[in-house]
């Protein structure tokens, strides 16, 4: 791909990644960026690339440390994530019945 | 598979994060957007299956990485499961380190086969990525280590600490610029090297109240070496990602350093103007009035309005279930009852509102710090359990101290203020309260948990 249509599609993520954060309750905070990173786990699929490609001892060792790595990241980083999450949802339903 | 449809279904991927972060930015869609995400990010990892290399044509190396990824599962899903509420920041930004290191082993890994077919482009990438990742992974152990407090959460400075950093950042860029022209083996690994070891001199002098800013700002580092490599690898799924997490968390500290009273510049470059902390002499020496549970318990009993401010130390104790219990039994005995949450109380914002409703308290009893503050004059007794710095005056009154125009829990209004506390230390940021030496203070020393617990059986007394 051309390098203007990679700068093109880094600029405006740049302002959408800006846009859907802009506001956010102080109580929100952890949450998203767990969420956020687990999200930059993604790094998994350019783990595989190199992975499936590495011919040499070295790049394929270190590649494969890459991948297990990503993996955490992403998975567990999903897990703590909705962990968080869970508990503000558990406590909010039956309180708001509750209140009424 | 196609590679255009390959790219279509990364698009779908991409779409996926984007809502996932809108949604994890509003209470109601918080759980769903984290589950989009996931459902993006697994959309993502199997569909890379299919990819066939432009050079190479399918993967190869497959049985290795699945039983990689079966290893990532393993440790990373159980971690994540089991972990302690209190833990939780740290493990986060555990995962934040070994995604940084994950980015800067996969831009050595393409870096070594490009070899001279790296174009400058993706040479300037690879170092960008193999730079800001090793920051990222050895900044981020440290901040697990800081937050574990396996090591200490103050500052850490030594003599000439200044002229160390800026000679190995000169030296880190020097590297970077030595690999650009050299496109070689030795300079890449002199350059990795070197950025490990500013990753760790860079949060060594970051005190244990910015820590969690600092997190957040590894983290939109790690965001954007995913980006730097979805430019080597070609790859639009990993560049958008990588810049939304950039770009988002870039934010996200912004918004974390002004509800703590910081600027970021402050504390990138606090590692350069970080001074020795003066020893806290003189005021050790004053007397505090200190209290047995029976008078905390008696206080309680009779107010008429509590408010209870929880910091890091019910954390660290686990004492969520015990300060319900004596919401309570104060409840039941009429008192008005409600917790007073500073955004950033604990080790992380929003700490603290997880903390609480591991244990179930009641909702509408949170009150956030805009709402509680100007009813602290008709509260009868606040108490402070394993809080310090969110309350401290100092905030207010002594220009020049670290947490300076931080807004704080206006407690002093109270009539009467309760410290539940483990020792006269002082808090995280490592600054002395005057708070506790004023006459309407009664001390508790103890573990908080232990301490409520011999309030709460007062109480039952009564």
């Amino acid at each position: 791909m051309s390098v203007i249509a990679l700068l093109s599609i880094f600029v405006l993520a740049v302002f959408v990644g800006f846009e859907v954060v802009s506001k956010v309750s102080t109580t929100l905070h952890t949450p998203l960026m767990s969420g956020a990173n687990a999200i930059h786990g993604v790094i998994l699929v350019g783990a595989i690339i190199v992975a499936g490609h590495s011919d040499s001892a070295l790049s394929l060792t270190l590649s494969i440390i890459a991948v297990v790595l990503a993996t955490i990241n992403m998975v567990g980083g999903f897990v703590v994530t909705d962990r968080m999450l869970e508990m503000f949802k558990g406590k909010k339903k039956p309180t708001a019945k509750e209140a009424k | 598979m196609n590679n255009n449809l390959y790219s279509l279904i990364g698009l779908v991927a991409a779409v996926c994060f984007i809502l996932a972060l809108k949604g994890l930015s509003s209470p109601k869609g918080a759980r769903r957007g984290n589950i989009i995400g996931a459902i993006g990010a697994t959309i993502a990892t199997v569909v890379v299956f299919f990819y066939n290399d432009p050079a190479e044509g399918g993967l190869k190396n497959l049985p290795l990485i699945l039983i990689a990824i079966l290893v990532g599962v393993i440790v990373g899903v159980p971690a994540a499961r089991k972990v302690q509420m209190t833990a939780m920041p740290q493990l986060v930004a555990l995962f934040n380190g070994v995604g940084g290191g994950a980015a800067a082993l996969v831009a050595i890994v393409e870096y070594l086969y490009l070899g001279d077919k790296a174009s400058g482009g993706a040479v300037g990438a690879t170092v960008f990525t193999v730079l800001v990742g090793c920051i990222s992974f050895t900044g981020s152990i440290l901040t697990f280590l800081k937050l574990q407090e396996l090591m200490t959460t103050r500052p850490v400075v030594f003599p000439g600490g200044r002229a160390v950093i800026a000679l190995v950042l000169l030296a880190v860029l020097g590297a970077a610029g030595w690999v650009g022209v050299d496109k070689g083996s030795t300079s890449l690994l002199v350059l990795t090297v070197l950025s490990l070891a500013f990753g760790i001199l860079f949060v060594l002098p970051v005190g244990g109240a910015d820590v969690p800013i600092v997190i957040s700002l590894l983290n939109a580092f790690t965001g954007l070496t995913v980006a730097a490599t979805g430019y080597v690898l070609d790859s639009t799924l990993l560049l958008v990602a990588g810049t939304l997490v950039g770009a988002s968390g870039t934010i996200l500290t912004r918004l974390m350093a002004s509800a703590m009273g910081r600027s970021i510049l402050g504390i990138l470059f606090g590692a350069f103007t970080a001074t020795p902390q003066a020893a806290l002499s003189a005021a050790d020496a004053r007397p505090v009035k200190s209290g047995s549970p029976d008078d905390v318990a008696i206080l309680l009993a009779y107010a008429r309005r509590v408010v209870i401010v929880p910091g890091f130390g019910l954390a660290v104790a686990q004492a969520q279930h015990t300060v319900r219990e004596l919401a309570d039994l104060l409840t039941a005995k009429g008192v008005e009852v409600a917790y007073g949450i500073h955004p950033v109380a604990g080790r992380m914002p929003g700490h603290m509102n997880v903390l609480l409703a591991e244990a179930n308290v009641p909702y509408e009893q949170l009150k956030e710090m805009e709402e509680v503050n100007p009813t602290f004059s008709q509260t009868d007794v606040a108490l402070v359990v394993g809080a310090n710095d969110v309350v401290n005056p100092a905030a207010k009154t002594t220009p020049g101290c670290p947490i300076y125009g931080m807004p704080i829990l206006d407690v002093d209004q109270a009539t009467n203020v309760i410290f539940l506390k483990r020792s006269m230390r002082p808090g995280f940021a490592g600054i002395e309260n005057e708070l506790l030496y004023d006459p309407r203070t009664t001390l508790l020393f103890g573990d908080a948990k232990d301490s409520l617990t011999k309030v709460v059986s007062a109480l039952k007394v009564f």
